[in-house]
């Protein structure tokens, strides 16, 4: 019971086999796209800028200010002046002065720690998770022992022994911190290393290098950035803490932890000693994280809920 | 008939004690088109896998172009097997690096084997095997991301043609593919194989696809090939009850047909050791204990 249509009731309006082929959005690689989604998180750009007016105050206030940020100005616990900005401490520094001078060497231990982090991290979790089996279950377990030391008490005992300065803080922090980074890459590269892109790059006979280098790290960096920049402000305030507790750079130098602790003492009478520190740390490691989550968001937009 | 280019004798990949493959045997004559079929976790992928060296095997002997291509190897040897044998893979997602242009997929293999004097020369390469999969040159600038499932397989194509192999292991190149597609792609891999000469292992679980581009056909079942002949056998005359009851599940586009079709439902039976595999008629084997397989056959 087949039905005929007749062919008078079709029209071939025609067609462009070609043109379907085309591709018809610009071309955009992964890069340009994450900056993109980046660009439409308002929190996050909030924090970028935040972060690059940290950076620039932190390069040339101490360059351009009258006054060294060790430079004793006679008026012991001025408040905020037109001569000084954020007024003076116990001993008549200028703390608007130490506040930026502050800042490079936070900054600088953050930054660094994450670095070395990042570098131990990478390479620790890349080999774990690539070579796998026993040397894999040695290395995790290694650092599984690291992280169920309490932190604080390692960070404590090696300031302790190493005495308090600039290179033992980064020392401590680096020690333990690693870890969390080298589980994040061992992660990526196990699920990456099974891919069927991996598996096409071996076939095609290519070495370990070769897929290290093409393969895991392009698709491993959105994790591994995203990391870093949560590690800074953590490292940050870690060395903040430990300043806190009197672990942290000696003077005459200035940390913000270092100063929101000597201000605190002072806290009914000049407040200023502890509120312009302690801001600047608040609104630092409110940054970083702001710029974290909107890179962790960018990267992959399936995690936002 | 024409020349064996790959023999693979009582192959076994083990997994612990996972028997993935256990203990097959067949040849790939040069020029055919081996299509290897059977249900998921059969063992058709690692089988594919571990011939082309993906996987260490447990036991057994493989043999290509003449030489035994398993165990310790020099690289001058390994990177010459890998010109020979190449690989197209079942997810077009998954196997395309989502950080790299197609241009770069392609050039991937050339680039590890130094196969170009310039730039210029590797920008040509990489057009022309655009080209001859379908594609357009302005295509090696875009990244994966950018193409359709189809478009996709089809650089996954390209990629393996770029050492321009002679033998080609398929694994289920067409699953992931709407079924219009599919049939583009499996054009687009005939009219290689006719121009280049080449070699296929296709691995599929789509039988009425793998009869139209099989010239035999190896039926897989529990890491045992269970039945092996040419694609018309296995279809006009098969002889193990589960070649029968996979074939009886093949759909058909006509109502009518379809309304008496009836599944031939396939009960295991546990064979021992003495279970072998049979040639029934020249080129056909099946692979049962010979009560069983005697039974079967005067069915």
């Amino acid at each position: 019971m087949t039905q005929q249509i007749p062919k008078e009731k079709f029209n071939i309006v025609g067609g462009n086999h070609a043109a379907t082929d085309q591709l018809a959005a610009k071309s955009v690689s992964f890069w340009k796209e994450v900056w993109l989604r980046f660009g439409h998180n308002k929190l996050a750009i909030v924090g970028i800028i935040i972060l690059i007016i940290v950076a620039i105050m932190a390069i040339f206030v101490p360059i351009f200010s009258p006054y060294t940020y060790s430079q004793q100005l006679g008026v012991y616990n001025g408040p905020p002046s037109a001569k000084n900005w954020f007024g003076t401490d116990d001993l008549g520094r200028d703390v608007f002065t130490r506040v930026w001078y502050g800042a490079r060497i936070s900054l600088f231990i953050g930054i660094t720690a994450a670095v070395i982090d990042l570098i131990i991290g990478v390479l620790w979790g890349s080999v774990s998770g690539l070579v796998g089996g026993r040397v894999d279950d040695i290395m995790m377990r290694i650092a599984d022992v690291l992280t169920a030391v309490p932190y604080l008490l390692v960070v404590i005992i090696l300031l302790v022994v190493l005495k308090p300065g600039l290179v033992p803080i980064i020392i401590a922090l680096s020690i333990t911190g690693w870890v969390n980074m080298a589980r994040i890459v061992r992660g990526e590269v196990l699920s990456i290393k099974n891919q069927e892109y991996v598996l096409a790059a071996r076939t095609l006979g290519a070495s370990t290098a070769h897929i290290i280098s093409k393969h895991l790290i392009p698709n491993a960096l959105g994790a591994i950035l995203v990391t870093m920049t949560l590690t800074i402000p953590s490292a940050i305030f870690t060395e903040a803490f430990l300043s806190f507790l009197g672990l942290g750079v000696p003077q005459p130098m200035a940390s913000w932890g270092t100063m929101a602790s000597d201000g605190n003492n002072a806290i009914d009478t000049a407040p200023w000693r502890l509120i312009f520190p302690a801001v600047l740390i608040s609104i630092t490691i409110f940054a970083f994280n702001a710029v974290g989550d909107g890179l962790r968001d960018a990267l992959d937009p399936k995690l936002r809920k | 008939m024409a020349e064996k280019i790959l023999e693979v004798k009582n192959l076994k990949q083990h997994f612990g004690s996972i028997k993935a493959v256990d203990g097959i045997s067949f040849d790939v004559y040069e020029g055919e088109t081996l299509g290897l079929v059977g249900e998921s976790g059969c063992g058709k992928s690692t089988t594919g896998r571990s011939i082309i060296r993906l996987y260490d095997i447990t036991d057994g002997e493989i043999t290509f172009q003449g030489k035994n291509i398993h165990g310790k190897k020099s690289k001058k040897e390994l990177k010459q097997f890998n010109k020979e044998m190449q690989m197209i893979f079942q997810d077009p997602y998954a196997s395309l690096n989502p950080r790299m242009t197609a241009g770069e997929i392609i050039a991937e293999g050339f680039d590890i084997h130094g196969m170009y004097k310039n730039k210029k020369e590797r920008k040509e390469k990489i057009g022309t095997l655009l080209e001859s999969v379908g594609l357009n040159r302005e295509h090696a600038n875009r990244y994966a991301h950018e193409f359709s499932g189809g478009q996709r397989q089809r650089i996954g194509i390209a990629r393996a043609l770029s050492l321009d192999p002679s033998f080609i292991i398929a694994d289920e190149p067409i699953s992931a593919l709407d079924v219009s597609i599919q049939a583009q792609v499996v054009n687009l891999l005939r009219q290689l194989q006719k121009e280049r000469g080449l070699t296929y292992l296709f691995i599929a679980h789509d039988l009425s696809m793998v009869k139209y581009i099989s010239d035999r056909i190896a039926v897989m079942r529990r890491g045992k090939i269970v039945e092996l002949g040419t694609a018309e056998d296995i279809y006009n005359y098969p002889v193990h009850p589960y070649t029968k009851s996979l074939l009886s599940a093949i759909p058909l586009p006509d109502p009518i047909s379809e309304a008496t079709r009836t599944r031939i439902p396939y009960e295991h039976e546990e064979v021992g050791d003495d279970a072998k595999s049979h040639e029934v008629f020249p080129g056909h084997f099946v692979f049962g204990t010979d009560a069983q397989v005697k039974e079967w056959y005067t069915h």
